[in-house]
């Protein structure tokens, strides 16, 4: 799923200066799910914006909703728009897809985001941690290195790895505290008996597949 | 493997079978090539060529390839132009490559270099397009077929020698071998290491890669000073300094004269390294020596004198 993580709430007022009548507009996607974005939370940040407000005599009106899955615009627009009347902007708690698919259904709408977003990973609840596994590039290596990916856990993206700032398995970028995902699989292929995958010298990779903007025609 | 013809007095040694010793000269954050240029001087006659680094740790300095061609034309000493991958693309590499072979730089050592993030300008953005083994094929397609990485015939092509790094103290040590093996394949023709302390690792490391027919120079650095050795040490990961050597150099730290104490600390390198390279001729297939005497380069020929050579 994509990793979320809400502003810091000063950073969001002061983007939303000057700005009367807000709809929050949470997403109960992949956002709502690791609880950063979710409905819950919209009611949080409009609680805050409110209180704010009344300390500060700043005047305006601060809702908050929610739509299932903000990267689909026809979910965005059938749960939206009887919700707008009166509204000059959005703050979506969604991955930076949710706030462009808004202006790409409401294009006469103030939007603004509330979270900044860190890729493609999962979750590990006992350690409270999100990891970042896959960065999306298009051209996926994982069948050739036991699964890890170089593209996204090597820091430097290599495709011929480890590089010399390997120690122990662990990484020179982040004091040695994360695994060298080279290291990784070196070892998943050794147990797999493929170091032949491993020892393998790959071209430098056709970066035209991960251009963007990608589009895939479903 | 038939040796390729060589193209630079490195290549031509090393193929010889003579046991060759290279320098290294650091350029910093400096707006002229003074020092580079007179620490070059110091090194001829002694080492058969000297490597420039090229931003090492990632710190903002001068380039590799500026000061390789000064140090040929001014101070008439080889060059082993270090490349990283860390900052530019493969365009980039590629326009430098030409631009050194014009500059009539031949020997490139291919590193895929320190991540940004440990350098003084960590919001830097990495590169890495290539790697030292694409960019050691790369260098590969330049000379031997005389074409860029997609086949596209250069005018003119230069010639360049190949080197690689390798680090003898990367633990687990399998898959470092492993990736020499790779970059043996794509056709590197020399390998300089990272640097060892301790003759019996250097020993067992040249045993361990045996069976790679590529010629490896073992690297060395002279412990200028207890402090250099204590932050290394401390701070430079995987580096381990032996324990007789660390006593040594905290005796000798306290002598109160700092002229004596400098001398004496020297005295102590040249013995030290003097006896290293003798046991590393004698009993290691290493076809020489990288010493790492950065701004101590009048060191180089006194170790190499001690060792009896």
């Amino acid at each position: 799923m994509i990793i979320p993580k809400q502003m810091p709430v000063e950073k969001i007022l002061k983007t939303i200066e000057g700005v009367e009548n807000l709809l929050i507009v949470g997403c109960d996607g992949c956002s709502g799910i690791y609880q950063v974005g979710g409905e819950k939370q919209a009611e949080m940040l409009a609680k805050l914006i409110k209180m704010h407000r009344q300390l500060n005599n700043v005047p305006g009106e601060v809702r908050h909703t929610l739509v299932l899955r903000q990267c689909d615009r026809q979910l965005v627009a059938t749960t939206l728009r009887p919700q707008i009347e009166g509204i000059e902007a959005m703050i979506s708690l969604a991955c930076g897809v949710g706030p462009q698919t808004l202006i790409d259904v409401f294009p006469e709408m103030k939007v603004f985001t509330a979270v900044d977003t860190y890729g493609m990973g999962g979750k590990d609840r006992e350690l409270g941690h999100f990891f970042e596994y896959c960065s999306g590039c298009g051209d996926c290596l994982l069948n050739e290195t036991g699964g890890i990916c170089p593209m996204t856990r090597c820091p430097k993206a290599l495709v011929n790895g480890p590089c010399g700032g390997m120690l122990e398995g662990k990484c020179e970028v982040g004091d040695y505290k994360n695994d060298c995902a080279w290291y990784l699989i070196y070892e998943r292929l050794k147990q797999l008996g493929r170091l032949d995958l491993y020892k393998k010298y790959r071209e430098p990779r056709d970066w035209r597949v991960a251009q963007s903007p990608r589009k895939l025609e479903i | 493997m038939a040796k390729r013809e060589a193209y630079s007095k490195l290549m031509e040694e090393i193929n010889a079978g003579k046991f060759v010793y290279t320098g290294e000269l650091e350029p910093e954050k400096i707006g002229d090539m003074e020092e580079v240029i007179e620490g070059a001087k110091k090194l001829v006659g002694h080492v058969v060529a000297a490597n420039v680094t090229d931003i090492p740790q990632s710190f903002a300095y001068m380039n590799s390839l500026g000061p390789s061609y000064m140090i040929q034309e001014k101070a008439g000493l080889e060059a082993v132009c270090q490349m990283t991958c860390r900052d530019r693309n493969r365009l980039a590499m590629f326009a430098d490559l030409l631009a050194a072979g014009a500059l009539g730089i031949v020997n490139i050592l291919a590193l895929t270099g320190d991540h940004p993030s440990l350098g003084d300008q960590p919001e830097a953005k990495p590169v890495f397009d290539l790697d030292s083994a694409s960019l050691t094929a790369l260098i590969r397609k330049i000379t031997d077929e005389g074409v860029d990485l997609n086949g596209h015939e250069i005018h003119n092509p230069p010639k360049f020698h190949v080197g690689v790094a390798i680090n003898p103290g990367a633990v687990p040590l399998d898959p470092e071998i492993l990736k020499l093996e790779r970059k043996e394949a794509v056709g590197a023709e020399f390998a300089q290491t990272q640097v060892v302390f301790e003759i019996e690792k250097a020993k067992e490391f040249m045993n361990a890669i045996k069976h790679v027919k590529v010629p490896t120079l073992v690297g060395i650095f002279p412990l200028k000073s207890f402090k250099i050795a204590d932050w290394m040490e401390k701070f430079v990961p995987g580096v381990k300094i032996p324990e007789p050597m660390m006593t040594r150099l905290r005796e000798l730290n306290g002598i109160e004269d700092k002229g004596m104490r400098k001398e004496k600390i020297a005295e102590y390198n040249v013995e030290y390294y003097g006896e290293f390279l003798r046991e590393l001729r004698k009993t290691t297939n290493a076809a020489g020596c990288h010493i790492m005497a950065v701004k101590w380069e009048e060191l180089i020929p006194l170790i190499i004198k001690a060792s009896g050579s």
